[in-house]
């Protein structure tokens, strides 16, 4: 096997992957350093905004990505109101208490989808596309768009998270929530804020993966077990190691055919968070041990 | 003589009650008294289930095992196999917050559902494991039914009845001590982590029995026979509404639930098609919003842990 086909076979699917992974593994990161939680309805917030794009692109006919704006906001609202309605009641209580309720959070969002959209797998738009040619690279458009989108996105908000002052409110209650509290931080705001962000990263990762394979009930949640491995493999807490993870997880999922079944390739994920918990708890960049 | 349907319908029924029982007070122990987070209830069932199943039953071409041994083996040997797949679950995660442990147990029953589906050599594939044995049978049909509860509700018995006199121990007391104050545990010398390794394998072995008890009643086992997810959360919402830390209370639980859930199905299987597999969603919807409304209003559940109040205030 030449380079050219161990990049276009292995590496840039696992790039495009890891993009997806990394978009959600972010918002993953987020939760469980800020909130300190794990949150475990992600990977369905993240397909209920992958089918809220597509419902705006069904009923309104315009082009998925200016459907994905529309559904980043319907899910940070959505993310604001679970917080409100479920989780917010349970936050003087031992955290462990938040994560199952968000296990049950994460069946009713999947119940919601199936009951409005069924279980029939959906694209966003039909036929083949055939890759491009790029000097013997063969990637799509909407590879490279997601792999862009990825960057853009992660670049905005780490710009947000460093330069503004909601930014630094985050990080300060995400390194204690209790100093941050005593130096003026709006602990509930900023949870508001939070929440925001996680919805809409949800619904940018849910996207990615309907854009770039098909719309499933159930593929957020198969998506859970990677997206917490690369927010675990970066570093709990680290931005740029989620993505850094998520990146990982993606070429490891896909390199991981040349050795495995590809039954196996989702047990990759697995294997990556069990070692790193093993070897290296803290992450790569060394984030949070909760 | 002629065994009413109902009848034979509430005999099943209490099958499938003590088995998810069985399965509660496996939850129990890891999460009641231990506090550990078990994501992947299902995956410790079907562990069981298989183990039990490709034991006992007689020699195929289609899976492994075949060795045609007794019952008693077959379920010995499927609380050992689910006790061994914890130990190195329990051994990595342990050291760490239950929420590592929830991401991680949520993986395994992943994990063993792709092994079940994709290794057909060894559990038979999509066909599953067929002519499991079932001890006690007659051709009687309600007869056999009538002998397999019996059955269940002994073996149920004594799981409680086991888990009831290790609580009181010694044991019991020190793990609900680092449940309640980890710190303090630690300090006075408990050996934390192994004992948290030894309620979750003691626990998964309990759910691996629960797996082959319902694989020898359906006589055999399919990748399909149960979706993970929903078994999952059943058993939790069960513990959570019973009341976790009392096994009676998770008994309770599962009586309650488990009649809320045939029914809301036997109300959904009247409507009309188009209506029905949407009804059946809901269904699951309404457990999880059970589960988020016993979470707010009555967290210890209905039957609360013994010694809740002095507990609290310890705290």
């Amino acid at each position: 096997m030449t380079l050219l086909e161990l990049m276009n076979f292995y590496v840039i699917p696992g790039l495009v992957l890891g993009s997806i992974y990394a978009v959600g593994a972010v918002g993953i990161t987020l939760v469980f350093g800020i909130l300190r939680f794990a949150h475990l309805a992600h990977g369905d917030l993240a397909t209920f905004g992958a089918f809220a794009a597509l419902a705006v692109v069904t009923a309104s006919g315009i082009s998925p990505w200016a459907a994905l704006p529309i559904a980043m906001a319907l899910c940070a609202l959505i993310a604001i109101g679970i917080d409100k309605v479920f989780y917010d009641y349970l936050t003087d209580r031992p955290k462990i208490i938040t994560v199952m309720a968000s296990l049950g959070i994460a069946l009713m969002l999947r119940a919601v989808i199936q009951v409005i959209w069924g279980v029939d797998t959906e694209t966003y738009s039909r036929g083949l596309v055939r890759p491009e040619n790029y000097w013997g690279l063969r990637l799509r458009d909407r590879e490279i768009f997601t792999m862009l989108a990825m960057f853009a996105i992660v670049g905005v908000l780490w710009v947000f998270l460093q330069k503004t002052k909601w930014g630094k409110a985050m990080r300060a209650m995400s390194d204690n929530p209790d100093l941050a509290l005593l130096s003026g931080v709006d602990n509930r705001r900023t949870t508001m804020l939070t929440w925001a962000i996680v919805g809409a990263l949800c619904a940018a990762s849910g996207f990615f993966l309907g854009l770039n394979t098909e719309l499933k009930a159930l593929m957020g949640w198969t998506m859970l077990l990677p997206m917490f491995a690369a927010a675990i493999l970066g570093g709990v807490g680290r931005v740029e190691g989620a993505v850094l993870g998520g990146l990982v997880v993606g070429v490891a999922e896909e390199l991981s055919v040349l050795v495995l079944p590809s039954e196996y390739k989702a047990a990759m994920a697995f294997v990556i968070l069990l070692l790193i918990l093993l070897v290296r708890p803290t992450g790569l960049l060394k984030g949070k041990l909760l | 003589m002629e065994i009413p349907g109902i009848l034979i319908y509430a005999m099943s029924m209490a099958i499938f009650m003590g088995i998810y029982a069985i399965l509660a007070l496996g939850l129990n122990i890891q999460w009641g008294f231990t506090g550990l987070f078990n994501a992947g209830i299902a995956g410790f069932f079907a562990v069981g289930a298989y183990t039990s199943a490709l034991v006992t039953s007689a020699l195929s071409a289609n899976h492994l095992g075949g060795l045609d041994l007794p019952v008693p083996v077959g379920w010995a040997a499927a609380m050992l196999v689910a006790g061994l797949v914890a130990w190195p679950i329990g051994k990595i995660c342990l050291r760490f917050r239950s929420d590592y442990l929830a991401i991680a147990t949520i993986g395994v029953a992943e994990i063993i559902r792709l092994v079940i589906k994709s290794e057909g050599w060894l559990t038979g594939g999509a066909r599953g494991v067929t002519k499991i044995p079932r001890p006690l049978a007659s051709d009687n049909y309600a007869l056999s039914e009538l002998s397999y509860l019996a059955l269940v509700v002994i073996v149920l018995f004594c799981i409680y009845l086991l888990v009831e006199k290790q609580l009181k121990a010694p044991w019991g007391r020190m793990m609900r001590g680092i449940r309640d104050n980890e710190l303090a545990a630690n300090a006075m010398g408990k050996n934390i982590e192994r004992r948290r390794l030894e309620a979750f394998i003691f626990g998964a072995a309990i759910m691996g029995l629960g797996g082959a008890m319902l694989a020898h009643y359906y006589r055999s086992i399919t990748p399909e026979a149960i979706d993970p997810m929903i078994a999952t959360f059943l058993v939790w919402i069960m513990l959570i509404l019973g009341g976790s830390g009392n096994n009676r209370g998770a008994i309770l639980g599962v009586v309650v639930v488990w009649t809320i859930w045939s029914m809301s199905e036997f109300v959904t299987d009247q409507l009309p098609e188009e209506y029905a597999i949407k009804a059946k969603y809901m269904r699951v919807f309404i457990i999880g919003l059970m589960l988020q409304l016993v979470l707010r209003f009555r967290p210890e559940g209905i039957l609360p842990e013994a010694d809740q109040k002095s507990a609290q205030r310890r705290k």
